[in-house]
């Protein structure tokens, strides 16, 4: 790989795509491959849950995401206590899937927000046992500082509620923790449309990651694209330097030789 | 004699290891992982591992999933 390839770090490895995409909500698991695909993220999240005991030689997901192409993603999703969440993070690397961990400790059922407390513990806890901790987490910037000093490879504020593209609600938080942090920092959660995505990486974020926000489009395939687009759009946009904002015009053409017709 | 296995109560031979149960259940154990009374097992053990009557038993794997 080049040196100027601008690569996203996580961990031990390195990544070419900014997005990474969930694999949950989608009509068909062709469609899903076919909008990950697209998407061109290279990193994917996938749940852990109870096998179904009656559904011997049923297709399992991984026929249609292939390990050795993805790094997959597992989430603690559902788990409400730190308990929970290192006992399925255990399970999902026991199970081959990875020692990545997208970690979530959910502190209510109808906003999704994050247990930041048990999300602290679960984080020092994993770090410990070697796993590359990628936690789910509010917009808090003393939350966010917490996480990277308990050993988080990257923090992942919440744009807003997991599924609820209402995208980036308070731009404000986000660019001091931007400010502060020393490794990555990710918006998941809340990202609705492309525009949600490439303003995240405007303001210098090293990554978005979404699920609902493609899998739930009208046209999944058309979504992934454009998100894969506004990701590297945003991203351009962010290391080409921007004009100020400014309350008053500059005009971008020269006085000198303006005909004079008075 | 009666474990859980996945929340539910399962009749299963005596003596069996989680290596045995899972193959008897005829599970696709590729990326499955096991956990026995709330204790992950490893994969390396699952041969060795005997199941007794009582035990709790969750076997899962990857699902589809984002948040």
């Amino acid at each position: 790989m080049e040196p100027d390839e601008d690569l996203l770090t996580l961990g031990k490895k390195q990544f070419r795509s900014r997005l990474i995409v969930g694999t949950g909500k989608y009509p068909t698991f062709a469609i899903m491959r076919e909008a990950i695909e697209r998407s061109g993220a290279e990193i994917v999240t996938v749940a852990v849950r109870r096998i179904d005991l009656g559904a011997r030689g049923k297709g399992s997901l991984l026929d249609s995401i292939d390990p050795g192409r993805y790094t997959l993603l597992p989430n603690t999703a559902g788990c409400y206590t730190a308990e929970e969440a290192v006992t399925t993070a255990l399970l999902a690397r026991e199970a081959g899937l990875s020692d990545f961990v997208k970690l979530e400790v959910i502190g209510d059922q109808q906003t999704l927000f994050p247990d930041v407390v048990g999300l602290i513990e679960a984080t020092k806890r994993l770090v410990r046992e070697g796993f590359t901790v990628m936690p789910y987490t509010n917009d808090d910037p003393i939350t966010a500082k917490k996480l990277e000093d308990a050993g988080a490879v990257c923090v992942m504020p919440l744009a807003a509620p997991i599924g609820s593209g209402l995208g980036i609600r308070n731009p404000y938080n986000l660019r001091i923790i931007l400010e502060r942090a020393k490794v990555p920092v990710i918006v998941d959660a809340g990202v609705g449309t492309a525009s949600d995505a490439a303003i995240a990486l405007e303001l210098g974020c090293d990554g978005v990651l979404m699920n609902t926000g493609i899998a739930g489009a009208k046209d999944p395939l058309a979504m992934a694209e454009a998100m894969r687009l506004a990701v590297r759009a945003g991203r351009l946009a962010f290391k080409a330097g921007r004009i100020p904002k400014k309350l008053y015009a500059t005009a971008s053409s020269p006085l000198e030789g303006k005909i004079d017709i008075e | 004699m009666q474990v859980r296995i996945n929340g539910k109560p399962q009749e299963v031979r005596d003596g069996l290891s989680i290596a045995g149960l899972l193959a008897e259940l005829g599970l696709d154990t590729r990326y499955a992982a096991v956990a026995l009374n709330g204790e992950v097992v490893r994969r390396s053990d699952h041969p060795a591992v005997i199941v007794k009557e009582g035990d709790r038993i969750e076997i899962v794997h990857a699902v589809a999933g984002g948040a």
